[in-house]
């Protein structure tokens, strides 16, 4: 595999939200809006990419029995440093993510792709595959996002879209409307992969 | 606040499940039937209770002490995976009955978001420990509500005629989301 394969892989074919539905907390709870569900994603992705580079590096020295304890470990030492990074410089998202900044540690997404890839795998490979999985999860956040915001709100990242006469559907922004959105997207993502294989 | 309206309010007004998406990985993947959902929900309701007290005493007597609140989140899941460790092999040995029961659950507790999350929403909270011990016990059950109820549609969606996209995950989660309109309903108890 070449390097635009392993970020197409998680981009696509095996799309951490869509296809795996790996991280769902945190999928549901942060995308009541576009910008909280791209932070969210982008702050999972910086996470993700330093854990699989520590633990590739470490891949040699980590016993096979305790090896769970030891990505934990390292997982949640990454987290906190995105905490505090975030605390300084990102306030009002660290606001309005709130607990799941620090729920980020059991995100299984993470803790998956350390134990199925970068404790397997190079340095390299591991950066870009968790390049490709953090988008993917990020691109997956900021779309759900932008549908929840767009009916329940008429605006996206911000800006109105629909105005005037459109009277939002609140409904989409509070937590009924993210189980719903998300089902739905999944649906559509299932009838257009039959499309093709049909 | 009194510790009833903790508890009730903890049960159903702020349902983790249905309100504050936590513990949303085994309400999903282990709901699809009403035994296996009763014996995660009694697994999760031991566990969360057990690690809010013990993350709550670590936190006053260590972190507090000595001014290590930032080394909460790595303190916090090393105390809920080594307690989960000690619960299953204690099991084991005292009460092989339940061990049988719980015992393929219990692994899978350590990466359920609603254990972490319940043990810093406490100290966000503020709670002193007899608030912790309710407000767990509350969430806790809470969760095993949802669960074993979602449970209960699961099993009878299994017979319905669903649209061939939508079956399984996507009908489960748009169902979820109709749970979570009916709790919605809970926000106007005033307690």
């Amino acid at each position: 595999m070449n390097g635009f394969k392993y970020l197409k892989n998680g981009l696509i074919n095996e799309n951490p939200t869509f296809v795996q539905l790996l991280g769902m907390c945190p999928t549901l709870a942060v995308t009541t809006s576009a910008e909280n569900g791209m932070g969210m994603g982008l702050a999972t992705t910086a996470v993700l990419i330093g854990s699989n580079i520590a633990i590739s590096l470490l891949r040699k020295v980590i016993p096979d029995k305790i090896r769970i304890p030891a990505f934990v470990v390292v997982i949640a030492t990454f987290v906190t440093i995105i905490d505090m990074f975030m605390h300084a410089y990102a306030l009002d998202l660290y606001k309005s993510l709130g607990l799941f900044i620090p729920l980020i540690v059991v995100n299984c997404l993470i803790l998956g792709r350390a134990e199925a890839f970068a404790s397997k795998n190079s340095v390299g490979a591991s950066i870009l595959d968790a390049i490709g999985m953090g988008l993917g999860f990020t691109i997956a956040l900021t779309i759900l996002g932008s549908v929840r915001e767009l009916i329940g709100a008429g605006s996206i990242f911000g800006y109105t879209i629909i105005g005037g006469a459109y009277k939002p559907a609140l409904i989409m922004i509070l937590p009924p409307g993210a189980f719903i959105a998300l089902g739905l997207l999944i649906g559509l993502v299932n009838y257009i992969s039959r499309k093709k294989a049909a | 606040m009194n510790l009833f309206s903790i508890f009730v309010g903890a049960i159903l007004v702020n349902n983790f499940v249905l309100a504050k998406f936590l513990g949303i990985c085994p309400f999903l993947g282990v709901s699809k039937k009403v035994e296996t959902a009763l014996g995660m929900g009694i697994a999760v309701t031991f566990v969360m209770t057990l690690s809010s007290i013990i993350t709550y005493l670590v936190q006053i007597a260590i972190l507090n002490r000595f001014g290590l609140e930032y080394l909460q989140t790595i303190a916090f899941i090393l105390v809920i995976a080594a307690l989960v460790q000690f619960v299953e092999m204690f099991l084991k040995k005292s009460s092989p009955g339940l061990y049988e029961a719980l015992g393929v659950y219990l692994p899978l507790i350590t990466t359920n978001c609603a254990v972490l999350g319940l043990a810093i929403l406490n100290i966000q909270s503020e709670y002193n420990l007899i608030q912790t011990i309710v407000n767990s016990l509350g969430a806790a059950l809470g969760f095993t509500l949802a669960i074993v109820l979602f449970a209960g549609i699961r099993e009878r969606l299994d017979l319905a005629d669903v649209p061939e996209s939508l079956k399984g995950f996507p009908i489960a989660l748009i169902t979820a989301g109709l749970m979570s309109i009916a709790f919605m309903g809970f926000a106007g108890l005033s307690i």
